[in-house]
């Protein structure tokens, strides 16, 4: 049969809906999900941070974050450059490990489960929470090895074609590279390559997907069909989205978390979350002046 | 005011170039036409020399033959088969270990930690130690002293590996080094580990780079002489080796041997098998070059 880590697409759509209460970060050990963890209670609510820095060496990039995102929602992290949405964005699948000198404290709890335990494998944290990136990057092989290669990685070997059918088929790239599915990935136009990212991070059958301004390298059609796409696909996955474009955090996103970079005595440019709230009060009614002055394009 | 046809008298009038300056600019260029032009020459001298000398003596002969006292019909059969086997030898330990130092210094060694610096600091340098220095190590700890292996093939090749191991691991840092960032990351988003990232991503997409390194590493190899007339390489082979115990010659330290006998004939002999090592070198130069275009990557 296949393997319990990477169970089959279909089988795991269906199972999705129950809300799958066994989580498994960490290689090995079986880890129920924290029920008496406070907010994470709530089943409707994936992550929840609390008091969230990131320090890269010696200077602070983001401080103070508190944040929950609910599931199946599309959520919009908007600021002005260099506030930090990026690195926060990369806090919940623990690509900040990845960078040097990168420190995340806090808490981040995923489902109760604090992603920054002791006890979880980053690894495994990464194959439950998918991650599309600002520019496009399919890896130069073909279309199928693109889509096969995180179940492959997971030791997925049997069910492969149905596993890119169907990735490509919810990346609504399915019709268009159908015929040509050993043609490499660098063959694609933009906007294609970045939805073969979108599908190849549906292979893995995440739990949330993590997109860092998915859109900022693509055209406007291409950027539309995206945006077509993530609204489809929040039915099943839970989508955190960095964006730098208001409009598009206005068309899509449920909740609008704006951030901005605070300078401290010190002479520092921190980033701050100012307000989170549903994405039309931020856009009609923002409660802080800041959020005010950015969407209405007085700074930014 | 037509914007096709502005007023003539509001263009702007560039001052002329001053006659200092086009005079300078043109000795430069005269100078770096002088110095292509003597690196040129001494190539074409060289070539013709070989070509004139021993193109007469150049035929078959020269790999089907053993070497003999008579040199007309001498060859350099166990020479060209030395070679083979020693480059068989150096190219077996070179490359993986090579490419293993590589792939440790550029995925997984600390890039901010003094130690790391120092061991890639300390490669640069090995890269440019004098041969003969390799091959007076081969004598003192491999030939002879601890390991004491003798003149053979096996000895031949790891000296020769150790003396390009350096460029083997150079040249495959660099080709690691050119796999974009974002590929690591997009790999290890979808939950790879750094292993598998290394070995199903970052490696297959430096392959190219990385042989064309291996092949001129190994045509650095396939060259040298000192080191292996150090360790005490025989010159006169009259058989071909038959194991990495064998006693063995190579190209270059036949033609050494040839070139230092009186008669004429012999000097004909070192010049035919020059242009036999000539051509294998280009043969694998073309081949770094084939490799490099063909499988070049744009990201």
């Amino acid at each position: 049969m296949v393997n319990r880590e990477t169970p089959d697409l279909m089988e795991a759509d269906a199972t999705r809906s129950l809300r799958t209460p066994v989580i498994v970060l960490t290689r090995g050990v079986e880890t129920e999900a924290l029920s008496n963890v406070g907010e994470a209670d709530d089943p409707q609510t994936v992550f929840s941070v609390r008091g969230l820095d990131v320090h890269y060496g010696p200077t602070i990039a983001v401080a103070g974050i508190d944040l929950d995102i609910p599931a199946r929602q599309i959520t919009a992290l908007i600021g002005p450059s260099g506030c930090g949405k990026s690195t926060f964005l990369r806090c919940f699948n623990r690509t900040n490990d990845l960078i040097p000198g990168a420190k995340v404290s806090g808490s981040v709890l995923y489902h109760g489960l604090d992603l920054y335990g002791p006890q979880i494998d980053p690894v495994e944290v990464r194959r439950r929470i998918g991650m599309v990136f600002q520019k496009p990057n399919p890896f130069p092989k073909s279309i199928y090895d693109n889509v096969a290669f995180g179940p492959r990685v997971n030791g997925q070997r049997k069910g492969l074609d149905e596993v890119v059918e169907h990735a490509l088929t919810r990346a609504a790239l399915w019709d268009e590279v159908k015929d040509k599915l050993k043609k490499s990935g660098l063959a694609l136009s933009g906007g294609q390559q970045q939805r073969l990212c979108i599908a190849r991070a549906l292979a893995v059958n995440p739990d949330v997907v993590l997109m860092d301004e998915p859109c900022s390298a693509l055209d406007p059609i291409a950027t539309s069909r995206i945006e077509d796409l993530m609204v489809e696909l929040k039915r099943d996955y839970t989508i955190v989205i960095v964006t730098h474009n208001m409009q598009q955090a206005a068309r899509v996103s449920d909740g609008t978390a704006f951030f901005t970079a605070e300078v401290r005595d010190s002479g520092d440019r921190v980033g701050v979350l100012v307000e989170y709230d549903q994405t039309e009060t931020i856009f009609t009614a923002p409660s802080d002046s800041r959020t005010e002055g950015y969407i209405t394009g007085r700074f930014g | 005011m037509s914007l096709l046809a502005p007023d003539v008298d509001s263009v702007v009038r560039l001052p002329q170039q001053s006659v200092r300056r086009r005079v300078s600019d043109r000795a430069f260029l005269i100078v770096l036409v002088i110095s292509f032009g003597l690196a040129l020459a001494g190539l074409v001298a060289l070539l013709w020399y070989v070509f004139d000398t021993g193109l007469p003596a150049f035929g078959p002969r020269l790999w089907r033959r053993f070497p003999s006292l008579n040199p007309a019909i001498s060859g350099a059969r166990s020479a060209v088969f030395g070679t083979l086997w020693v480059l068989a030898v150096t190219a077996s330990l070179a490359v993986p270990i090579g490419i293993g130092a590589a792939v440790y210094l550029e995925e997984f060694a600390p890039a901010d930690k003094w130690y790391t610096r120092w061991i890639a600091l300390n490669i640069q340098n090995l890269a440019g130690v004098p041969s003969i220095v390799y091959g007076i190590f081969g004598l003192a700890f491999i030939a002879r002293g601890p390991i004491d292996l003798g003149p053979v093939v096996l000895t031949g090749g790891i000296i020769l590996a150790l003396l390009v191991l350096p460029i083997v691991i150079i040249a495959s840092r660099e080709a690691i080094r050119a796999v974009p960032e974002s590929i690591r990351h997009g790999s290890f988003a979808l939950g790879a580990t750094r292993l598998q990232t290394v070995r199903r991503q970052v490696l297959p997409a430096a392959v190219p780079g990385i042989a064309t390194g291996v092949i001129l590493a190994l045509s650095r190899a396939i060259g040298e002489a000192a080191p292996l007339i150090m360790i005490g390489a025989f010159t006169y082979v009259p058989f071909n080796p038959t194991g990495l115990d064998s006693k063995f010659t190579v190209l270059p330290i036949q033609i050494f041997d040839w070139i230092g006998r009186p008669q004429e004939g012999f000097t004909q002999l070192a010049a035919a098998a020059c242009i036999l090592l000539l051509a294998i070198l280009l043969a694998m130069n073309a081949i770094a070059i084939w490799l490099r275009n063909r499988y070049q990557q744009r990201w």
